[in-house]
């Protein structure tokens, strides 16, 4: 045995047999944690408050009333809570060690690679976290008088100036919340457009390959949603759309490029087609990290897009969210694009609202959001833009699009790709499960990553290939991050092909195994319940 | 370019290894017409953080900063403080660069804190279940609406004069192209929430009344009376808190027999952020659970019979259901939600009672001094934090001038509510924990002085 001086000794000496369980629960680093709810101590608070204090303590300037202090609860209208919250306090320390604990249990972009198909995770810059926390941007009220907010008022400016630049159209929404809500954003533009001109359509198309936002939200705004098929090569079938297109059409909404991963060539086509049926053109900019600083929607006949600022100009997902989801819109949707919006007027920045719209912007369809929009967003959006530059955006687009095409082509020969054989892809690559052995499916090649060490990939999505696997390595990968994952999937793919049973226990290695989302769904427990007083004689 | 990790050697390689001679060779797809092969117009090239940063913060410099001065601004956004503790654990990468759980092994501290999340907000509004959030407290009411119309199939939502403007314009955006029918009408200056007004609307045809607790003019009244007579009509109670800190010392909505509590979760945990991004809160009580938009963390078992969480009942949602979904909801406000639930765990029931104590003391006393100023006058009996004034002269110009001397003095119902004129005049004043008795003394002062 090795030892040092103090009779420590220094080399590890075999154990025997398989790992005891621990009477904590816990295994060296990977700490269980309690609800707050469990926790007994959790009877505490971490924050220390200051009263109004006496008008001494104030200064001989004080005119405040000098008598009694006014007894809380005096002017509440008998509405006094008299039953306690339920509310765990912990201190600041305790408070520290249970979302530390807890942060540990979750994979994130700054521990590895996070290749979810259409959710563009890609490194998100801390200089853009700390731009966002400038008091001037994250300490001002959106009710503060205008003349008190320029600075604000500019950078939204600036930024939809470059969304409008970056993407050839005429104008842009800011406020919408997210990806979805600026779905909605963009139909109920088209809708109130349709409207406009006296010609109510019922109808919204939607290819299969759509997220589930698409239709749900044209189902939202009113619509009847009609869905579009894919050709043999994972694009909008366009003889199929043509033949569908009529006067009972609003408007369809293309995925470009699309969930498949792949460009829609026919794009100006497909918009050609449909405005001459008159209806409009609706783009999910899901994936417009693929075609930044190099293809301009408004160069494809499109009429509204929402760019999602959590994928391309990558703010934080944050666990789901916030996000942001400005609208692009043409020409032709510009007039009836949402309130409020910010304007230039001389050398002055002003919130135009429904009050000032008036003339010029009278047909707008209204509000979607109380106040203006995502400002913490915004300034990491513009941080985003500028940091990268001009060639710094056209490089994103061009290392993303290498990064997925090599993983593709790394992958074809032990994953089926559908759709490898019709070119080079865009941001991502789409694979199916054919060829696993009988009983073995995506969630189990999915299972396996995790124990590899990756976040999986989007998995049964999108619907027009079976079991499908859609990886978006993003641009923010090195090579060796690319080479490592490609061997991880590499050998997980082929434990699948050859039928290794294993992978169906798999997560092994995780903070749990497989859980049971079927019973989750069945008897939902959605809230802490305090469980009954234990009895106090048995 | 230090966010790309890529060298030219590695691009080669790779470029190789696909069999592509360019990366613009990768592009063919793309029709060439449509293919930029220029710059950017108008856009420089990569830039440092340094130079990122002078131009950032020179537009930062350019507006007035809350924390710099006396400030009484509410109106759906409040300024409470946020312990330092918060910033810190949200800027946890495994939380700040993580998403929505969709591989729950991977993902249970999301889950956790969305599922304790959950638990906290059930609780302060006094309902059986929250879900994990939606993007704020307007859209959050939309919803709200939308889910009574599906439970009672009625299409009728009488709005309260006091709900927050911005959310009646939301709803009316929404109901024009959804067909709902919204009654709706302008607050007046009178002491009283508007009651007796609602109870006189409901009728068989309602799907549900909508109320703000408390109100935008700050006003708070019981709503028991009101969930009776809805129920009885067979509608629905929609409860809309903007202001959360206010039920560490009121009832709780869900107590006075609301069936929906909606909320803006911004004042805990989230800052001010010029208006987003905020956290939308939504509760309900079990048996309408399905009927609920968003997403829902849930507890279960794993294959070893550990309890974890996992999101559920997503058979109510766009990825599952596509155009039969209860929303189309997706990303919603995770950061913010973690971000109240910190706060949350730090406050626990002392600390918000305290809090919620100390702001409407505070505003108690703001209160009596402001309206002992010559012409203002105190329109509220009942109020938490927040108090509409009715000053001798239009309230606009004033808060103007107010700010011009570096003061930021309250809301005016003119730039809420413009063009009603017998609204003009007010001014709503809030009061939070980090106002101090200075801040007080310089609102009364400057008050005074914008009015002479």
């Amino acid at each position: 045995m090795s030892m040092n001086r103090e009779g420590r000794p220094t080399r590890p000496e075999a154990g025997e047999g398989a790992a005891p369980a621990t009477w904590t629960g816990n295994r060296a680093l990977m700490l269980e944690e309690p609800l707050i709810f469990e926790m007994d101590e959790a009877q505490g608070c971490g924050v220390d408050f200051e009263d109004l204090g006496s008008p001494a303590e104030a200064g001989a300037h004080s005119d405040l009333a000098a008598g009694p202090r006014p007894s809380p609860g005096s002017s509440l209208a008998g509405l006094e809570r008299d039953r306690p919250i339920g509310l765990p306090g912990l201190s600041e320390p305790q408070t520290v060690r249970h979302y530390t604990r807890l942060s540990r249990q979750n994979y994130a972009i700054d521990l590895g690679l996070f290749p979810l198909g259409s959710c563009t995770m890609k490194h998100n810059p801390r200089l853009c976290e700390k731009m966002a926390r400038l008091p001037g941007f994250a300490d001002i009220h959106p009710l503060q008088p205008g003349d008190t907010v320029q600075g604000a008022f500019e950078l939204i400016a600036r930024l939809a100036g470059w969304l409008v630049k970056l993407t050839g159209m005429h104008s842009v929404a800011m406020s919408p919340k997210a990806g979805a809500h600026g779905e909605l954003c963009g139909l109920l533009a088209i809708r109130a457009a349709l409207e406009a001109r006296g010609d109510a359509r019922e109808v919204v198309l939607v290819p299969e390959s759509a997220h589930g936002t698409n239709p749900a939200t044209a189902a939202f705004v009113g619509y009847r949603v009609e869905s579009i098929p894919a050709d043999a090569r994972g694009r909008v079938d366009l003889a199929a759309l043509k033949a569908r297109l009529g006067p009972d059409v609003a408007a369809v909404m293309i995925t470009n490029p699309n969930t498949c991963g792949l460009f829609e060539p026919d794009m100006i086509a497909i918009s050609e087609a449909v405005h001459s049926a008159g209806g409009l053109v609706y783009c999910d900019g899901a994936n417009f990290n693929a075609i930044v600083g190099r293809v301009r929607p408004g160069d494809l006949g499109i009429d509204a897009m929402h760019i999602n600022l959590h994928k391309t100009f990558s703010t934080p997902h944050g666990g789901g969210g916030p996000g942001a989801g400005p609208v692009v819109f043409s020409e032709a949707l510009t007039p009836f694009a949402p309130l409020p919006f910010v304007e230039k007027q001389g050398d002055h920045y002003v919130l135009v609202e429904e009050e000032t719209a008036g003339e010029h912007h009278g047909q707008s369809f209204g509000r979607m959001v109380a106040f203006h929009g995502q400002m913490g967003m915004f300034s990491r959006a513009l941080a985003y833009i500028l940091s990268h530059g001009a060639d710094g955006l056209r490089a994103v687009s061009g290392d993303a699009v290498l990064n997925a095409n090599y993983v593709l082509r790394q992958l074809e020969d032990v994953l089926d790709a559908p759709f490898g054989a019709s070119g080079p892809c865009m941001h991502e690559a789409l694979f199916s499960d054919k060829g696993f052995a009988e009983g073995l499916s995506t969630l189990d090649l999915a299972k396996g990553l995790i124990d590899e060490g990756f976040h999986p990939m989007t998995m049964y999505f999108p619907l027009v290939v079976h079991g499908a696997m859609l990886i978006e390595p993003t641009e923010t990968e090195s090579k060796a991050a690319l080479d490592q994952f490609i061997g991880a999937v590499r050998s997980v793919a082929e434990r699948a092909r050859a039928g290794d049973e294993s992978l169906k226990a798999a997560p092994r290695f995780a903070p749990r195994r497989r859980l049971d989302e079927t019973l989750a769904a069945r008897k939902p427990v959605l809230a802490w319940k305090d469980p009954p007083q234990a009895q106090a004689a048995e | 370019m230090r966010y790309l990790p890529l060298a030219d050697s590695d691009r080669s390689e790779m470029l190789r290894a696909v069999g592509a001679d360019s990366i613009d060779a990768l592009f063919i797809d793309v029709p060439e017409g449509a293919r930029l092969d220029g710059r950017i117009e108008g856009l420089a090239d990569h830039a440092s953080e340094m130079a990122v940063e002078r131009e950032l913060s020179a537009l930062a410099r350019r507006n007035l900063v809350a924390g710099d001065v006396p400030f009484f601004l509410g109106c759906g956004a409040y300024r409470h403080h946020i312990p330092a503790s918060v910033d810190h654990l949200i800027q946890r990468g495994e939380f700040l660069t993580s998403y929505t759980p969709y591989q729950p092994e991977i993902a249970q501290g999301t889950l956790q804190a969305l599922y304790e999340f959950q638990t906290q907000v059930a609780r302060l509004f006094a309902c059986d279940v929250a879900n994990a959030s939606m993007y704020d407290g307007s859209t959050a009411c939309w919803e709200a609406i939308g889910m009574a119309r599906r439970i009672t199939r009625r299409g009728k939502a009488i709005l309260s004069s006091g709900l927050h403007p911005h959310y009646v314009s939301v709803a009316r955006t929404m109901a024009r192209f959804t067909g709902d029918e919204l009654v709706a009408a302008l607050p007046s200056l009178e002491a009283e929430p508007d009651t007796a007004a609602l109870l006189d609307s409901i009728d068989r045809e309602t799907s549900c009344v909508v109320v703000q607790y408390p109100d935008i003019l700050g006003r708070i009244g019981d709503l028991s009376e009101l969930a009776e007579r809805a129920h009885a009509a067979g509608a629905l109670l929609v409860a809309v808190v903007t202001e959360p800190v206010a039920l560490g010392l009121i009832k709780a909505p869900g107590e006075m027999g609301a069936d929906i509590v909606v909320g803006e979760g911004q004042s805990i945990g989230v800052g001010l952020n010029f208006g987003g991004p905020y956290v939308g809160l939504f509760a309900t009580r079990d048996k309408y659970v399905r009927q609920m938009p968003g997403r829902l963390a849930g507890e279960t078992v794993d294959a070893e019979g550990q309890r974890g969480f996992v999101l559920t009942l997503s058979t109510r949602e766009q990825h599952i259901r596509r155009e039969k979904a209860t929303s189309n909801i997706c990303t919603n406000s995770g950061l913010c939600a973690l971000a109240f639930s910190i706060h949350m765990t730090l406050l626990g029931e002392k600390g918000l009672r305290r809090m919620a104590s100390l702001s409407h003391e505070k505003a108690v006393a703001a209160s009596e001094r402001l309206s002992r100023l010559p012409g203002v006058e105190l329109v509220n009996d009942a109020f938490f934090n927040e108090f509409t004034l009715r000053l001798p002269k239009e309230a606009r110009p004033v808060v103007r001038a107010m700010a011009d001397r570096k003061l930021l003095g309250g809301v005016s119902l003119g730039r809420l509510y413009p063009g009603a004129e017998a609204l003009a005049n007010g001014l709503v004043v809030a009061v939070t924990e980090t106002n101090t008795r200075e801040d007080i003394e310089a609102l009364a002062s400057g008050l005074e002085e914008a009015l002479a």
